[in-house]
This record gives structure tokens, sequence and C-alpha cells, in this order.
């Protein structure tokens, strides 16, 4: 009796464990099923690398919004990086003990902002700095990517602070020992030893940055056209989904689950690549 | 002994200090002025029972939000707490499988709210004739905070000593008793802060609200209706572009649930282990 009881707990805990499984199987084959039809019947190729998005023509080419998307996300991920990681190397090497009581908190809670209150930010402060200081509507890349650096800065800067802290002391100590100051040893010995978890914090920005949504449409200015300058405004692909998605209807519809379908290509990329990195390093 | 520091080195740390005061001062900035304009615009008409164009209420958006948050919690917590306990429990290290279910949470993780907004209009509005709807809502975002609830209680279960296990084996203790009893009790603190982590996770959620629960300003009658969180509220208020008052009022009461939360979570952290250094 007690031993059925134990098989069906095993059982139970297998079952639960394996939905995620299930889960990832399903976004997989629904999305697929449905977004692959609609890139067959665009062909391939115009849909990957037509310019032209113009859906009351009958025409659905998604190259604007995949440039505009890494337009977009090379910026976050440049603003990103330099401040994430320099405020990793404070947390972790330069920061007194006090300090980091309150700041430890402030990055926990600056992840816990929901991302259109981080929009909304944007929309009512960045904008107008753009705009003021270029003289431009003030949406547009640079907008998005300095947004989209400060809602990626928790990722980075948690993952590299622990980077940084698994580093042996002894190296630092080592370093030390030579004679080299505090700030050279920390920046050309503890940070290029921790440079494969600084790389899986950069990874994760990117897919963090690549899959906002709310707070990229409220400021990107979201013209479907290759952007020629970063005061230019552009549309990412989540954007492209989100703006139409309401009244699409048909092959329009389906085009926009072609572009979700891109999208989750592009994640599963990073994915992947993320975890083949965190493999080579144990 | 006070080391001579080189121009370099200062330079250095010039950089580091200006990093950490600089994203500090965004930080501040951000929720200082969204407080600031957020809570003045604050008005009793704002929290009256119905929404219309002339009160623009919030309430049918919060109450729709409370619901929400109680109903994925309650669907998604047993199920990622049992595929948590089966991954650290019963799964054999290194094993095929536990690397497979490791990478597959990740990869869930990782996948766009955006994505699971389109997936679950898919799956639970369109195939499975939900339509706009509290279920829908609540199916999409509780495979959403899935892989957060498995892996912080991963985390809390891996913490719990290996001597309680083996004390309660010890003592002829079967497996699944010693887990109800013993492993289940002294990991609460990391289950509940993920619990914590996850409410958040959707109080802040619209893209994925959007295309399942819909953005209907009313409170769900049933759970076929359709409803907007507070969330999609703000965004609503946003993309009609006349009600920026208000937006700063939604923005600021999420800011403040947030905080609330974040505070509630190092609090539990702290109670927790405080009550479990007491007893051994």
């Amino acid at each position: 009796m007690l031993d059925l009881k134990e098989k069906l707990a095993h059982g139970m805990f297998l079952f639960c464990a394996c939905i995620c499984i299930i889960c990832v199987a399903l976004i997989c084959i629904f999305l697929f099923a449905n977004g692959i039809p609609a890139i067959k019947e665009i062909g391939l190729f115009d849909f990957l690398f037509g310019v032209n998005w113009a859906p009351l023509d009958e025409e659905f080419g998604i190259f604007p919004m995949i440039i505009g998307s890494i337009y977009v996300t090379a910026g976050a991920i440049f603003f990103g990086v330099i401040f994430g990681v320099l405020c990793a190397i404070f947390l972790s090497k330069f920061c007194p003990l006090y300090l980091n009581k309150i700041l430890n908190p402030i990055i926990h809670l600056m992840a816990g902002i929901p991302s259109i209150v981080y929009g909304f930010f944007g929309l009512v402060v960045i904008v107008p700095l753009v705009q003021y200081y270029f003289g431009t509507s003030g949406k547009g890349i640079l907008s998005a990517s300095l947004l989209l650096g400060i809602m990626i800065l928790p990722t980075i800067i948690s993952i590299s602070k622990t980077a940084i802290d698994s580093v042996p002391t002894n190296y630092y100590e080592g370093a030390l020992a030579l004679g080299i100051t505090h700030e050279r040893s920390v920046f050309f010995i503890l940070l290029p030893a921790a440079k494969s978890g600084i790389l899986t914090s950069i990874i994760l920005g990117i897919g963090r940055a690549i899959g906002e949504t709310m707070a990229v449409v409220m400021i990107a200015g979201n013209q479907a056209i290759i952007p020629q300058s970063i005061l230019d405004g552009t549309r990412t692909l989540t954007a492209n989904i989100v703006l139409e998605m309401g009244y699409a209807t048909d092959l329009h519809r389906n085009a926009l689950l072609g572009t979700a379908v891109v999208l989750f290509v592009f994640i599963l990329m990073i994915n992947i690549s993320f975890s083949l990195i965190c493999r080579r390093k144990s | 002994m006070k080391m001579h520091k080189d121009t370099l080195s200062l330079f250095l740390l010039f950089c580091t200090y200006s990093a950490i005061f600089i994203v500090v001062c965004i930080f501040t900035i951000l929720i200082g002025y969204i407080l600031f304009k957020g809570i003045p615009a604050l008005q009793w008409q704002n929290f009256s029972p119905t929404y219309n164009s002339v009160n623009v209420s919030m309430l049918p958006a919060i109450i729709n939000t409370i619901f929400i948050v109680f109903a994925s919690l309650l669907l998604s917590t047993p199920i990622g707490v049992f595929g948590a306990i089966y991954l650290v429990e019963y799964a054999k290290k290194n094993s095929k499988f536990l690397m497979l279910i490791n990478l597959m949470t990740e990869t869930l993780s990782g996948i766009p709210s955006i994505v699971f907004g389109l997936f679950g209009y898919l799956l639970f509005v369109v195939f499975f004739g939900f339509g706009y709807s509290f279920f829908s809502g609540v199916l999409t975002l509780s495979i959403m905070i899935l892989p957060l609830i498995i892996k912080t209680t991963q985390e809390a279960l891996m913490s719990v000593p290996v001597g309680y296990k083996e004390g309660s084996f010890a003592l002829g203790i079967g497996k699944l008793k010693t887990i109800f009893y013993i492993i289940l009790p002294s990991s609460l603190s990391g289950i509940i802060s993920g619990i914590i982590l996850s409410t958040g996770r959707i109080i802040g959620e619209s893209a994925a609200l959007i295309y399942t629960s819909g953005t209907l300003a009313q409170i769900f009658q049933s759970g076929f209706d359709s409803g907007r969180s507070l969330s999609v509220h703000m965004y609503a208020l946003l993309s009609e572009g006349l009600y920026i008052n208000q937006a700063y009022g939604a923005a600021s009461i999420l800011l403040v649930v947030v905080i609330l939360l974040n505070l509630l979570s190092t609090l539990s952290i702290k109670y927790f282990t405080k009550g479990r250094t007491c007893k051994s």
C-alpha cells in the first residue's frame, strides 16, 4: 500500500517535470504550424529579405524589422555592457559592505519593474531629452537603445558580479604581490578571468533586448523602413507583431505569426549558444 | 600601507565610481519622477467600481490583476514545485533526461512574452475556443512563470543540508514523507520568494495578456469573460493618448506594488532563515 503511494507520487512528480518539455513542444508546434505556411506562401527569401512591408499591397518583407531589432539590440548591449560590467566590478571589488546592503536590493528592484513602466519612463523622460538635444521627434534607435540598455542592466550586473566573485582570490593576491595596484589587478587580471561569465550575461542581455516589446513599441518610432541614422525611427520584430496583430486578418495575420517564428528562431539560437557556453565552462 | 596610484588606476577608479553613480541616478530619477507625478494624479474617481471615459477607473483592472495572480499561482506552483522535487530528489544526476528538462526550462524562461502571447492566442483563444478570456490569460501566464518557480524551488531544495534527509531516512521514514515533512518545510523560504517573484512578473506582464485575456475594461464575470489587468490597462491608456495623468497614476501603483513585493520577499527570506537557525 505504502509502496503504491510512493510509486504514484513518483509518477506525478515525473509528469510535472515533463510539463516544461510539453510546453516548449506545444509552443514550437503551434507557432510553426501557423507561421510556416505564410512564410511559404510569401516565399522565404521575399519574407526575410524583402524591404517593403505593405500589408495592403500584400507585400510582406520583414528585413527592415530584422535590421531594426539588430540595431536596437546592439545599441542596448553597448550601453548596458559598459555600465553593467563597471557596476558589477564596483559591487564586487570596490564597494564597502554598508553600501552593498543598499545597492543589492536596488539592482533586484530594477529587475522587477514592469516593462510597461520602463516604456512609460522612456516616453516621458528619454524621448523629450533626445528631442531637445538632437532636434528630432525623439523617438528612434537612440532612445530605444538607451532604454533597453537600462532594462538589461540588472541581468548584466548580477551575472557579471557572480562571475567576478567566483574568480579564485589567489589570482588577485598574486597580482598584488607583484606590486600592481588594486584597480589594475581587478581590471587586467580578474576581468579577463571572468570573461566567460560576462559573455553569458551579454548573451542573456541580447535575448532580453530582442524579446522586449512593450517598452520598445512606445519609443522606437515604429517606421517600417531601414533606418539611415541612429536618430531615425525604427520598428523591431516584436513591435511589428504588437502594432498590427489587433486588426490583421488572413495572410497579414499569418505573416505576423511568421514574424514571431523568426523572432522565436533568433531566441532559440541565442539560448542554444548560451547553454553551449555554460557547458564548455563546466 | 597606502599604495601610490598611477594615472591609469585613478582613471579606472573614476570609471567604476561614475558608472555606479549614473546607474543609481537613473534609477532614482525613474522611481522619483513616476511617483512624484503619479501619486498626486490619483483621485477617488480613478477607483470607482466601473470604468467609463469620464472616470477612467483602474479599480476593475486592479481586481482583475488580483484574480489573475491567484489563479496563475494556484495552477503553476504545485506543478513547478513537484517538477523541481522530481529533478532534485528523483532524477539521476548527470542523466540525459535531467539535462533535457534543464535545457527546456532555460528555453522556456528565455522566450519573450510576446511569443507567449501569440502562443496563448493560437492555443487557448483559437484552438480550444476559449476566446479572449480569463482562462486563456491565466493558462498562458502559468506556463510563463513555470520556469521561474521550478528554478527557485530547485535551488531551495538543493540548499537543504543532506543531513536532514539522511536523519529522516535513518529513522525509517519513507521518501515521500521525508520530502513533505522534512525537505519542503526547510526550503520554504526559497519557494516563497520564488512565488513572490512570480507575482511581480504576473503583475508587470502586458504583452502576453493583450492577446489572451483581451483589453475589455470590466471585472471578470465568469472564466470566459475578457478583462484587462493593470499593466494592460496602462498600455491601453497610453495607446489612446488621452489619459497621460491616469497613466502616471497606474504606473505609480505598479511601482509601489513591485517595491512592496521586493520588500516582502527579502523579509520572508530573513524570517524563515532566522526560524531555522533558532530551531537547529
